[in-house]
């Protein structure tokens, strides 16, 4: 059972790899967008590093958000879907593979692309690992939850703008969190409690977020 | 299962006839009574004057607000368990109808917040979690009719409305988890309400009417539907039983 679901992990991660373009196009489109703020809102250091945590992650979220729309969609139109449904494995499980598959070829490269950012906006050096441990703890995060809205408008008319109107609210919790933990470390204090709430969120997520996402698959192939 | 005795949409449309006019003139009653209690009986607040009055709408108006997302949760809930036909309906009735409620009590807390808070919002954990139901909400509503296949929409949107229930107890919560500037509960407190009676009966008389007002525009909405399904059915009909049309001269 986990064997099918971690072959069918290898698979997304194949299919990625061979079109490299997609992975490196959201980690592009991160530093793009985080390189613009600077020039819209000035080069003042310390506004700059007032703003660096918040950019971070919405830029982040953006990203993730960008590549929500091929989790399911190539097995939709090529009916790969429909087989997976089929499968004797459990659809939540497989749904798992597939956002470890997504967070792998997107919430990874744009954590390994913060620290450039970060030492860009001049974020001192005792806010990188927050920065960083907010981002591993919180972008799995992303993925799982961004996979309900992916799977509920498969074949919805207008699916691409649909997407950020049914995510975007309930990716609210783990942008506050995961800009609290890197301001408490500005601020100099303890970013743990922050940390502790973004794992709770990813555990929450974890078996929660499949078991919505299957549901949601089931009709869009029915 | 007893809920399916009211599957049958005549019994629910004979159900609803006869409950539309008692729900319509309590509404009203209850909404009038509130009001009046409120704008001119209830005494002014010693710190914030006459605009406390604001308060008898829109405490009830977010109430509201989480009590119609709760009750789309549990229709879609029932929905996607028993595929009950008819609360699929009541879920898709009662979403515009919940947004209204919230965009209300976002507006009222806004207008009363400018003189009391000296701002027209601020980004503390009630007023943020209010407004990501409120685009719940959008969503839901936006989810409902981006398909061709009206049921499948539906079912689509169930799920997300269960997914976004995690938000109730955030809301329902965040006024004594994060220390805001949005006042805690005064009134649903385990040692009774902390406010005068004064003040407390023209805001029950609200709740309840603002309730009863809700459960009329459900029967009302949920009636339409039915109508519309059937007249949709009726033009089936008519169009696969009707003679082909006659070949028009040339």
């Amino acid at each position: 059972m986990v064997g099918a679901a971690l072959s069918l992990a290898g698979r997304d991660l194949r299919l990625a790899l061979r079109q490299r373009s997609d992975a490196g196009t959201v980690v592009l489109f991160f530093v793009l967008v985080a390189s613009l703020f600077p020039l819209a809102i000035g080069p003042a250091p310390n506004v700059l590093l007032r703003i660096a945590p918040g950019v971070i992650w919405v830029t982040a979220l953006l990203a993730v958000l960008l590549s929500l729309e091929r989790l399911f969609l190539a097995d939709f139109e090529d009916g790969s879907l429909e087989l997976l449904t089929l499968a004797p494995t459990p659809l939540s499980l497989l749904v798992l593979a597939k956002c470890l598959a997504h967070w792998l070829t997107t919430g990874l490269p744009v954590i390994l692309a913060a620290p450039v950012i970060a030492v860009l906006y001049g974020l001192e050096a005792d806010a990188f690992a927050p920065l960083i441990g907010a981002m591993l703890l919180g972008s799995p995060s992303l993925s799982l939850i961004g996979a309900i809205g992916a799977a509920l408008t498969l074949g919805a008319r207008r699916g691409g703008v649909l997407v950020p109107l049914l995510v975007l609210p309930l990716y609210v919790p783990v942008l506050i969190f995961g800009v609290l933990a890197v301001d408490a470390a500005l601020a100099g204090l303890p970013a743990r409690p922050h940390l502790l709430l973004l794992g709770a969120l990813l555990l929450a997520a974890l078996p929660l977020a499949p078991i919505a996402a299957a549901a949601a698959l089931r009709q869009a192939v029915e | 299962m007893p809920l399916h005795r009211f599957a049958n949409p005549g019994r629910f449309m004979r159900l609803a006839d006869r409950l539309l006019p008692w729900t319509g003139g309590l509404a009203v009653l209850a909404i009038g009574i509130g009001l009046v209690l409120g704008l001119f009986v209830a005494p002014p607040d010693y710190q914030q004057g006459e605009s406390v009055r604001i308060m008898y709408v829109h405490v009830p108006a977010a109430w509201m607000a989480l009590f119609v997302y709760t009750c789309i949760a549990v229709a879609s809930a029932v929905s996607l368990i028993w595929r009950h036909p008819l609360a699929d309906l009541a879920a898709k009735a009662s979403s515009p109808v919940g947004a209204a409620f919230t965009f209300l009590a976002l507006v009222t807390g806004s207008l009363w917040g400018k003189p009391m808070w000296g701002t027209w919002w601020v980004w503390d954990a009630r007023l943020t979690s209010v407004l990501v139901l409120f685009f719940l909400y959008l969503g839901h509503m936006a989810l409902m009719t981006a398909f061709e296949d009206p049921a499948r929409g539906r079912k689509a949107a169930a799920v997300l409305a269960l997914v976004g229930f995690v938000n109730v107890p955030i809301i329902k919560f965040s006024v004594d988890w994060w220390n805001t500037l949005h006042q805690p509960s005064s009134v649903l407190r385990l040692d009774g309400p902390s406010i005068h009676p004064d003040m407390l009966w023209p805001l029950l008389a609200m709740a309840v009417g603002f309730k009863l007002y809700y459960v009329l525009l459900l029967l009302i909405r949920i009636k339409s539907e039915l109508i519309e399904a059937r007249l949709r059915a009726l033009g089936r009909a008519a169009m696969t039983s009707a003679p082909a049309p006659a070949p028009v001269a040339q």
